[in-house]
């Protein structure tokens, strides 16, 4: 009753509530020993780990490939399937409900010091209980930082619902003791770059199906592949995803939910590491020695955390109408066969969705929205300046339809102000004056060092801003097309769709769907009083022009990078080239561009986007992708390139034909 | 010219054949059976009643399945009885099926939909005749009628929601007139005269068509006219060398059984419909007997079929037991549904009766370990004349139909079973399965094969269960249509559907997704109370098996049931076949089924099939619309 009692208590007007509070006010050792017994999947007979592994190992489908993988390789099938164990040893978890509770109890106290608010959704919650029962469950969280994975482990273990089996990368599982831990907590791990491994990919593929088919346990998995480095959503990697539908496409499970989870973070532990990994600067291997420095850490505030649980998709109801079943009737279902065209089509677009219904979840801080003005006054703002134009956007981005972590009573200056304590390390505020924090140390060396100090807390700060970039990223796309000097009223949507095109390795469109991301752009604009559409023409308000110039702005560093590494490449003698003599050399053309001046914004300087541009460009046919060896080269075609820079640069009309209106 | 056995020992087979079939299909003695005889064609005019001596309405229901004086119904104590003498249950009370009507569907007694009692003959649109074709049939001297009953009887198959609108005294397009073709010339004249006038074909047999095969095209505004091969039912000839018969397609499944047995033979095939529908029929549908792991499918049987078309007649020149020459043209006689012309006759495979028949029954603790059992069964080749599979509801359903317990000790070994197997075996009692069987030959090789059929059980944690359980097992084929009727009069709709699918997991899968979305359909059609969805495994065969499902629910509350009925049954379909199941096993496509052929059969097939209909029925006299 008293539990009951204090949970409505602290509910917050927004549905979320603070699980760390009842933490503060009860004991960590017996939150660990509770009785534990969830609910499981309905199907699901018990299955230790060991029963899971073997039934993996004798599948028909395993058995195949190492047959195959034995004929191709000439070794014999002892020898093969040797390996295949071991490879599954690696790879598989050991659910143990001891190392639950024992990491249960660490994870009480570590959040406490490191967390204000440990902030979740009630209703999602919930549906998340109800969901479980019925069919095989997939979390699909976001992923800002290594904790994200321990903090959904701790909620399931805090809600009385079973323990996720957890895909991770395998440099945690190189991490002595902690890898152990992780695997005993539902880790399983699984090798980067897995390439042409053929028997990899069978025992990865036929362990995730297999866990899903019998409902071991919930699985989850990061969609995007990896942490994210720039906070902003990353375009879904749709292996895993694959593999955890195709037990319904198969017909072995009525129906699996997916469960889109949104982890928003006021301030991510990492964010120190992140920029100078995007700057270049490699990302130190994770070792257990690392984690235990990384105590200082504690010692510092990070804000609240909000965990917001989406509602439960079908996965029936997504392919209703989109894939058609029958397909997997001529070939039998344990042997290896290429997926079908609609079926990747469905894959893809059932993990852009899940990306794009993460961002809806998400609870933005109004650090992001600070980070984001900040970025438009790189010279830095005065507080009273920042704090009215923070309270501006507050109001833009809430009609927009975001969720902001920003309680009406607190005064702006007051929420304003806690924010910039917090993020010390990017920004400070000095004599009523806001700037960015440069790396302290002796005045630079050179003019290029000078230039990474700045792009380092550039980048930082633009991490930040990143976090809410989904919000303004159509009715930006809308503004820039609208304001596109050459283009005209029937030309809106086409260079919209064409802005769509460039940046979709930025940003996250679900594909097939800009119709409605267009209407969803204008709809915003229209909304906030922006534009006026009469007669099928958008027109500008006079009131509307700050915001467009805003929305605009929020994309300029974006543009201003493609548009710089289209001129690096045009400009480049015609040799292929690989991906790292691409990072190299992009990096030291926009450092002189920079330097002279020609290039204004640092988060040029990202290799994140610099990445994009490359992967936009083969999208595209700007670039052509060759393999060779294990490595690939790029050769690039620089007419192809030229047209987009044109286009993009708003020098040409989307299409050629010409229009005689105006 | 062969004719009827005579020596005293075939006799005797025939007679215990006889006994062993009344096992699972009492009937009464009909006056006036046809024999065995190579009769001419008899012809002459005659007027209609003496010539139509079988009006079916008279022993069987207008409105409902089977025998007018079989049916269930609750007595006075709520008690479930069974009317009439021909069944093994017929007479019988049966105490625990009011629970589980009760107890499934969330009926209740009290809460009655009575059907009209009689067809209001008002309600049917006179018939549209085409004078010129009755003039001349006339002359033939071919029996025919426009009598609304006669023509009311076969407008309809036995789909739900046929039966549900005569239930409810609504009758749609009926055939305009009924005709009585005595012999093979009797058709090729009617054909003859329909393609000359124009008028409109439906062949029809025993009726029970489950796929709106026989409804009348609303669309079409020609004469129709229902050809009724019941009077063509004469066993021609039996040729006891090469073990065939020669048969007119009329004859009655039960009577062609029957009239083999008494000259020592027997065909093997017994669909569950044996009792009402006809060689012809069969051979039109691609019909499954029960027991075809020894006799074999309709396909497997026919040596000979001779079918009349708007084109001619066709039929092979040799009675070869296999044939290089091209396509086989009995492929498109075979499953054509109507739609391209009338079998007339067919010679068949025939068997001598077996010595010795036995039933038997296994438990399993699950349906999955049952699945499992009958694929090893299968891949042993070693599968008994039957061999089904009931899931656990089922196998409830089958209990609710126990009759009352004669004795106490009877009810005591019941009990000490039961207990052997929930409490001592460790089954649970909602999730075992049953498996029935029947095996077949002679007395020896039957118990060995037995034995061999129970020790693969009993890998699979099987134990044999009595053949009591598998006897009532089979009994419950022939009266679940009966129940249906009974249902129907306590708000409650159902019927079965089948397919076949490949073994491996897909008949795991398929049957639990089909189950999963039925249910999960009603409850988003609005259906108050869960419904009854069910499955069992009817046949086994190398790469598959065959499963039935049987789907019914309360429809209190509901404003259109059928219409429920028939998108749940539409979802139903589409997860079969998004499972990997075919379109269907035995029953045919008809109308319902239709729209899914072309996916089928790709659209280069059902072009193929289009095709032949083109050539053989350029003008579309067999105008049931079917398949295609």
């Amino acid at each position: 009753m008293e539990e009951l009692y204090s949970r409505r208590y602290i509910s917050y007007p927004d549905g979320f509530w603070d699980i760390l509070e009842e933490r503060r006010r009860t004991s960590d050792l017996s939150h660990a020993l509770r009785t534990f017994n969830p609910q499981p999947y309905k199907g699901a007979p018990p299955c230790s780990s060991s029963e899971l592994n073997r039934a993996v190992l004798e599948s028909q489908f395993l058995r195949h490939v190492v047959k195959e993988v034995s004929a191709e390789s000439g070794e014999p099938v002892e020898v093969v399937r040797d390996e295949a164990s071991g490879l599954l040893e690696e790879m598989s978890q050991n659910l143990q409900l001891t190392f639950i509770r024992l990491l249960g109890f660490s994870l009480s106290k570590v959040f406490k010091r490191l967390f204000q608010k440990i902030l979740i959704n009630e209703e999602g919650l919930n549906r998340l209980q109800q969901a479980i029962p019925e069919h095989p469950v997939i979390l699909m969280p976001n992923h800002r930082s290594y904790i994200d994975f321990l903090v959904l482990s701790y909620i399931m273990f805090t809600y009385d619902l079973p323990i996720p089996v957890i895909a991770a990368g395998i440099p945690l599982m190189s991490m002595k003791l902690i890898g152990e831990i992780f695997r005993r907590s539902g880790a399983f791990f699984i090798r980067r770059a897995i390439g042409d491994d053929k028997l990899y990919w069978a025992l990865l593929s036929e362990y995730v199906r297999t866990i899903v088919r019998i409902g071991f346990a919930p699985v989850e998995f990061f969609v995007e592949g990896l942490r994210s480095r720039t906070l902003k959503s990353l375009p879904p990697k749709l292996g895993m995803m694959h593999m955890v539908l195709e037990p319904f496409l198969k017909g072995e499970v009525y129906d699996i939910s997916l469960v889109p989870i949104s982890i928003s973070y006021d301030r991510v532990l990492e964010e120190s590491l992140l920029a100078h990994e995007l700057l270049g600067v490699p990302k130190p291997k994770e070792t257990t020695r690392g984690l235990l420095k990384a105590r200082k850490i504690l010692e510092d505030d990070y804000g609240s955390m909000h965990v917001c649980f989406g509602e439960p998709l079908s996965v029936r109801g997504l392919a209703k109408g989109t894939v058609n079943r029958w397909q997997y009737n001529l070939v039998p279902r344990d042997l290896p066969a290429k997926p079908s065209e609609e079926t990747l089509g469905f894959v893809s677009g059932v993990a852009h969705l899940v990306v794009r219904l993460q961002e809806k979840g998400m609870v933005l801080s109004p650090w992001s929205l600070i980070a984001t003005v900040l970025l438009q006054n790189p010279l830095g703002m005065d507080l009273d300046a920042l704090i009215q134009r923070t309270c501006w956007l507050r109001e833009l981005v809430e009609g927009f339809g975001a969720v902001l972590h920003w309680t009406g009573q607190v005064p702006a200056c007051e929420v304003v102000l806690s924010s910039l304590s917090r993020h010390h390390s990017v920004v400070r505020c000095e004599k009523g004056r806001v700037t960015l924090v440069e790396e302290a140390g002796a005045s630079p060396a050179t003019p290029e060092e000078g230039v990474f100090r700045r792009a380092a807390a550039v980048l930082m700060c633009a991490s930040y801003r990143n976090q809410a970039l989904h919000v303004f990223v159509r009715p930006a796309l809308v503004a820039t097309a609208i304001t596109s000097p050459t283009v005209t009223d029937e030309d809106i949507f086409a260079h919209f769709q064409f802005l769509q095109d460039v940046f979709s390795n930025e940003f996250i469109f679900i594909p097939g769907t800009s119709h409605q991301d267009f209407e969803e752009g204008c709809s915003s604009l229209r909304k906030c009083g922006a534009v006026q559409v009469c007669d099928q023409q958008i027109r500008v308000t006079e009131e509307g022009k700050d915001t467009i110039f805003f929305l605009t702005a929020v994309l300029e560093p974006f543009i201003q990078t493609y548009q710089m590494v289209f001129r690096h490449l045009t400009n480049e003698p015609d040799q292929p080239f690989t991906e790292r003599q691409y990072i190299t050399g992009v990096r030291s053309s926009t450092l002189k561009r920079i330097l002279s001046g020609d290039v204004q914004s640092f988060e040029a300087l990202s290799s994140d986007v610099q990445k994009n541009v490359l992967s936009g460009l083969v999208r595209m046919g700007g670039v052509t992708k060759l393999k060779k060896g294990v490595r690939s080269e790029f050769r690039v075609d620089k007419t192809t390139i030229g047209r987009i820079a044109d286009k993009l640069a708003g020098k040409m009309p989307p299409h050629l034909t010409i229009q005689s209106r105006l | 010219m062969a004719s009827i056995g005579d020596g005293s020992e075939r006799q005797r087979i025939a007679q215990q054949r006889l006994r062993v079939l009344a096992g699972h299909l009492r009937r009464l003695g009909a006056e006036e059976r046809p024999g065995v005889a190579a009769q001419e064609c008899r012809a002459g005019p005659r007027t209609r009643r003496e010539n139509v001596p079988a009006a079916p309405q008279d022993i069987m229901k207008w409105n409902g399945w089977g025998y007018a004086d079989s049916k269930f119904f609750f007595n006075k104590k709520g008690q479930g009885e069974f009317t009439g003498k021909r069944y093994r249950l017929s007479g019988l009370i049966l105490p625990s099926l009011k629970d589980w009507f009760e107890g499934t569907f969330g009926a209740n007694l009290q809460h009655k939909s009575p059907a009209v009692p009689s067809l209001n003959t008002s309600a049917v649109a006179p018939p549209s005749l085409n004078e010129a074709f009755v003039e001349e049939l006339k002359s033939t001297g071919i029996p025919f009628s426009h009598d609304t009953e006669d023509r009311v009887f076969r407008a309809h198959g036995h789909c739900l929601h046929e039966i549900f609108s005569l239930r409810d005294g609504r009758v749609g397009r009926c055939p305009d007139m009924v005709v009585w073709p005595n012999c093979h010339n009797d058709v090729v004249k009617i054909v003859e005269l329909a393609c000359k006038h124009s008028v409109c074909l439906i062949p029809y047999g025993g009726g029970t068509s489950v796929s709106s095969a026989l409804e009348c095209p609303p669309e079409e505004t020609r004469s129709i006219v229902s050809l009724d091969t019941s009077q063509m039912n004469r066993i021609l000839w039996i040729d006891e060398k090469n073990l065939t018969a020669h048969v007119e397609a009329g004859i009655i499944g039960q009577d062609l059984e029957r009239l083999l047995n008494e000259s020592g033979y027997c065909t093997g095939h017994e669909p569950d419909s044996m009792e009402f529908s006809s060689l012809g029929g069969w051979v039109a549908t691609r019909a499954s007997g029960m027991k075809k792991n020894i006799y074999g499918n309709i396909e497997d049987l026919v040596v000979h079929i001779k079918m009349v078309t708007p084109r001619g007649v066709i039929e092979k020149s040799c009675q070869g037991p296999r044939m290089s020459t091209g396509p086989d043209i009995h492929h498109f006689i075979l499953g054509s549904e109507g739609t391209l012309g009338v079998v007339t006759e067919v010679t068949l495979k025939i068997r001598p009766i077996p010595e010795y028949q036995k039933y038997g029954s296994v438990v399993f603790p699950n349906f999955q370990q049952g699945v499992a059992c009958l694929r090893e069964v299968a891949k042993q080749r070693c599968a008994p004349a039957s061999i089904r599979l009931m899931d656990n509801e089922q196998f409830q359903f089958g209990h609710a139909l126990k009759p009352q317990v004669s004795s106490i000790f009877t009810s005591f070994l019941d009990g000490l079973k039961k207990f052997y197997i929930t409490k001592f075996k460790g089954f649970d009692p909602h999730h075992l399965c049953v498996a029935t069987l029947l095996f077949e030959g002679d007395r020896e090789k039957v118990l060995q094969h037995e034995k061999l059929v129970y020790d693969i059980a009993a890998k699979f944690g099987g134990l044999a269960a009595g053949e009591d359980n598998g006897q009532r097992g089979y009994m419950l084929t022939f009266v679940i249509a009966y129940l249906r009727d009974l249902g129907m009069e306590y708000y409650v709709i159902g019927e079965s559907f089948e397919t076949s699918v490949p073994w491996d997991r897909w008949v795991l899968d398929l049957c639990r997704n089909v189950k999963e979305r039925i249910v999960r359909e009603c409850k988003e059609k609005g259906v108050q109370f869960p419904p009854l969805s069910t499955c069992r495994v009817t046949q086994t065969y190398d790469a598959g098996a065959c499963v039935y499902f049987y789907f019914a629910f309360n429809y209190r509350g509901l404003s259109d049931p059928v219409h429920v009925y028939e998108q749940v049954e539409h979802a139903a379909r589409e997860e079969i076949l998004a499972n990997g199941g075919s379109l269907s096993h035995h029953h045919g496509v008809g109308k319902l089924r239709k729209e899914w052929m072309q996916e089928t059969i790709s659209s280069v097939g059902l072009g193929m099939l289009k095709s032949v209909k083109d050539y053989l029925d350029p003008n579309n006299i067999f105008g049931n619309r079917n398949l295609l």
